[in-house]
């Protein structure tokens, strides 16, 4: 009885908070567009059975018949995968630093990690803005420095959506691989000198190995909220960079086109469910092994 | 060459392996006025040392003495605040860990949890670069020698503590490098279990020519397996002596005190022959007598150490021996095979004497508050300055 009401908690939070929205956007999606509100129908007013009778793919359909979509998703998922192989770059070594770091500078250096956070995640990349443009301090500083004699173009590029990607989510990159990092014991690296291997690779052989559980979970962390962003290719990618999370804002806002946007974050969900269910599947299998 | 180290045992008629004894052998290891600190805290103390190549040497001392440091140092994970190491004539204060001819077996173990137990043995072997037949049928010697064949697939984590040390012993035998540091390596082993693998230690140790170094807080295991036991406290060696000597001829009351049971009287000392001195240990009793090849001066104070199993109990007062001493029964430690007797003396001092029980329990005739007496030989004891 007690175990029941034990798992019943979390089970309902994700009924509350996934599960229900999930089937709202999903009955959206089924539904077509009207001029009305909501603006679509049919709704709950028109009767249960009416309204699932008037349900139909159509929005799906019309997903593969316009090419932007699937080139959007196609273009979104290229600039998540790299990002994320970018901020992992970038988070490991990070990471790795402050594992190594004497004990009493982590708690400064987790802060320093942290402390973006304090500030709207907003102003954050406008401020980026600033820096990035052809007036922005980087062209400035760099032409200061003689370096170059005419100012870089940045902003409004795919570059300038890699950096604002990496910048923002390097903490989830950077938190779980640390924490992986910091419960390894230290004398498995000694293990492994002493029985041959040089620093490097006892690196490949013994740390990565045993951090890959952080690495895996920071891949997702960044992964899955890039694929959907909006922010960051909105106001650093500027026109040319297409994807799904702008399609979406604009078929909700510009279009108003609910149905279709509902179908565009259905499909949008399926691709996230894919790999973590695939990774899951594989966690399960390598535990059934190891018994 | 090595036939040098051997000397002739006139008693044993054997050859006796004794590269110490020899001024012109040449040491494995070279420990020169060595100290490391830790920030202000001292852990090893200028120390010196000698360990020559086949000696199976065994580190014996409280906890927190210093003897995993030193192992570190000789593995390479920690370098000498001051002072020199050598090994085979070369300083390696230079030489990465990586690059010694020396294993180490972790006190922690330090087992790779990613890996399986047979990765785990196969895991120098193939930073070696050996081909995958010849790892494969040394993982299986090592498997075979630990007894973990049935374990092989599991990981560090589904095995139990003596199997996971297992593993760890596995793994720093398998390169069968020169030199081997091995931190407590049995402790969690059951005593059947362990006194197989010391066997098989010792075997290795003939078989290959390797140098053991080996840390243990079991001395019975130090006396069955060492060729040699260095005694330590807070960071300096006491004594380094073989197990025998160590235990028959201690050169500090700690060392005694250290290494099985010893009974110390302390009193000052008055010459009464050639090597031959008489311990005042009681004002109103007649003083001891005993030997010692060391010189001693008149009114020096001293302490006598004597193990229980050297000092006689009886009932009658005996006749012809060297030192008697009279007493009551304070308490008997029934262990077996041994009786012990706790003896105390009008002086107040508790003397212990143990007997083998040939006899069964109901026989034995003296018990709880008797008067009893107690004798030894003059030789039984050693005399010792500090
Ligand atoms: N990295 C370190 N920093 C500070 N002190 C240390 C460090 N390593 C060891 N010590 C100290 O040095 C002393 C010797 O430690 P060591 O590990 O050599 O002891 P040990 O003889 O192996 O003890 P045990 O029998 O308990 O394993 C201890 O007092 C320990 O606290
Ligand atoms: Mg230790």
């Amino acid at each position: 009885m007690r175990r029941a009401a034990l798992i019943a908690v979390p089970y309902a939070w994700l009924l509350a908070l996934f599960l229900v929205p999930f089937a709202i956007v999903f009955k959206m999606s089924l539904s077509d567009i009207a001029i009305a509100i909501p603006p679509y129908t049919p709704t709950l007013k028109d009767g249960l059975a009416e309204m699932i009778r008037a349900f139909d793919f159509e929005n799906y359909v019309f997903l593969t018949e316009d090419d932007l979509y699937w080139k959007a998703y196609l273009s979104s998922l290229k600039i998540a995968a790299i990002a994320t192989v970018l901020t992992l770059l970038v988070g490991y070594p990070m990471a790795y630093g402050m594992a190594r770091a004497p004990e009493e500078w982590r708690p400064t250096l987790m802060m320093l990690v942290i402390l973006p956070f304090w500030t709207s995640f907003l102003i954050r990349v406008y401020a980026w803005i600033g820096i990035l443009s052809t007036e922005g301090f980087l062209n400035q500083f760099l032409l200061w420095t003689g370096l170059i004699s005419a100012p870089l173009t940045i902003l409004n590029t795919a570059a300038a959506v890699y950096i604002g990607i990496v910048y923002t989510y390097l903490p989830f990159m950077i938190l779980p691989i640390y924490a992986a990092l910091d419960r390894m014991d230290g004398s498995l690296i000694e293990a492994a000198e002493d029985l041959g291997c040089s620093r490097l690779s006892a690196f490949w052989l013994v740390t990565f190995p045993l951090s890959r559980g952080g690495v895996i979970a920071g891949c997702l962390l960044v992964f899955i909220p890039a694929l959907g962003e909006f922010v960051i290719p909105s106001l650093l990618g500027g026109s040319g960079t297409l994807m799904i999370g702008k399609v979406l804002f604009e078929e909700f806002f510009n279009n108003r086109d609910w149905p279709v946007a509902s179908a565009v974050a259905v499909i949008l969900l399926l691709i996230l469910i894919i790999p973590i269910v695939l990774f899951q599947l594989n966690q399960q299998k390598q535990a059934e092994a190891d018994r | 060459m090595r036939a040098a180290h051997f000397f002739w045992d006139a008693s044993l008629n054997t050859p006796v392996f004794a590269p110490w004894a020899d001024p012109d052998a040449k040491p494995l290891i070279r420990f020169q006025n060595v100290t490391k600190s830790f920030g202000d805290f001292t852990a090893i103390d200028d120390l010196t040392l000698d360990i020559f190549e086949r000696e199976f040497f065994a580190l014996l001392g409280p906890s927190g003495c210093g003897k995993t440091t030193m192992m570190r140092m000789l593995a390479g994970f920690e370098e000498p605040t001051q002072g020199r190491i050598e090994l085979a004539g070369r300083d390696i204060a230079a030489v990465p860990p990586n690059k010694r001819a020396v294993n180490m077996m972790f006190q922690s173990y330090a087992l790779f949890p990613h890996l399986s137990v047979w990765e785990n043995i196969a895991f120098g072997l193939r930073r070696e670069g050996k081909d995958k037949a010849a790892i494969a049928a040394r993982v299986e010697d090592m498997l075979k020698l630990t007894r973990l064949q049935k374990f092989a697939r599991r990981k560090p984590h589904q095995i139990s503590g003596g199997q996971r040390q297992r593993v760890a012993l596995a793994r720093s035998l398998a390169k069968a490098p020169k030199l081997l540091l091995l931190d407590e390596p049995l402790g969690a082993l059951d005593a059947k279990l362990r006194e197989d693998t010391q066997f098989e230690l010792m075997d290795i140790q003939e078989k290959t020519g390797t140098t053991f170094v080996i840390v243990t807080h079991d001395q019975e295991e130090a006396m069955t397996v060492a060729s040699r036991i260095a005694v330590m406290d807070e960071g300096k060696i006491m004594q380094v002596d073989t197990p025998d000597r160590i235990y028959e001829v201690p050169n500090s009351v700690y060392v005694a005190d250290f290494i099985g049971d010893v009974n110390i009287l302390d009193g000052t000392l008055t010459a009464n022959g050639e090597n031959s001195f008489a311990l005042h240990y009681a004002p109103d009793q007649a003083p001891i007598t005993a030997r010692s090849d060391r010189p001693f001066t008149d009114g020096q104070s001293a302490h006598l150490a004597i193990r229980p199993e050297k000092v006689a109990i009886h009932k009658e007062k005996p006749e012809g021996v060297d030192n008697l001493l009279s007493g009551e029964v304070l308490d008997i430690a029934y262990l077996g095979n041994l009786s012990t007797y706790h003896v105390r003396l009008p002086g107040g001092q508790v003397v212990k004497a143990q007997i083998a029980n040939t006899r069964r329990l109901s026989r034995r005739d003296i018990t709880w508050e008797d008067k009893v007496w107690i004798s030894w030989t003059f030789t039984a004891g050693v005399l010792l300055d500090q």
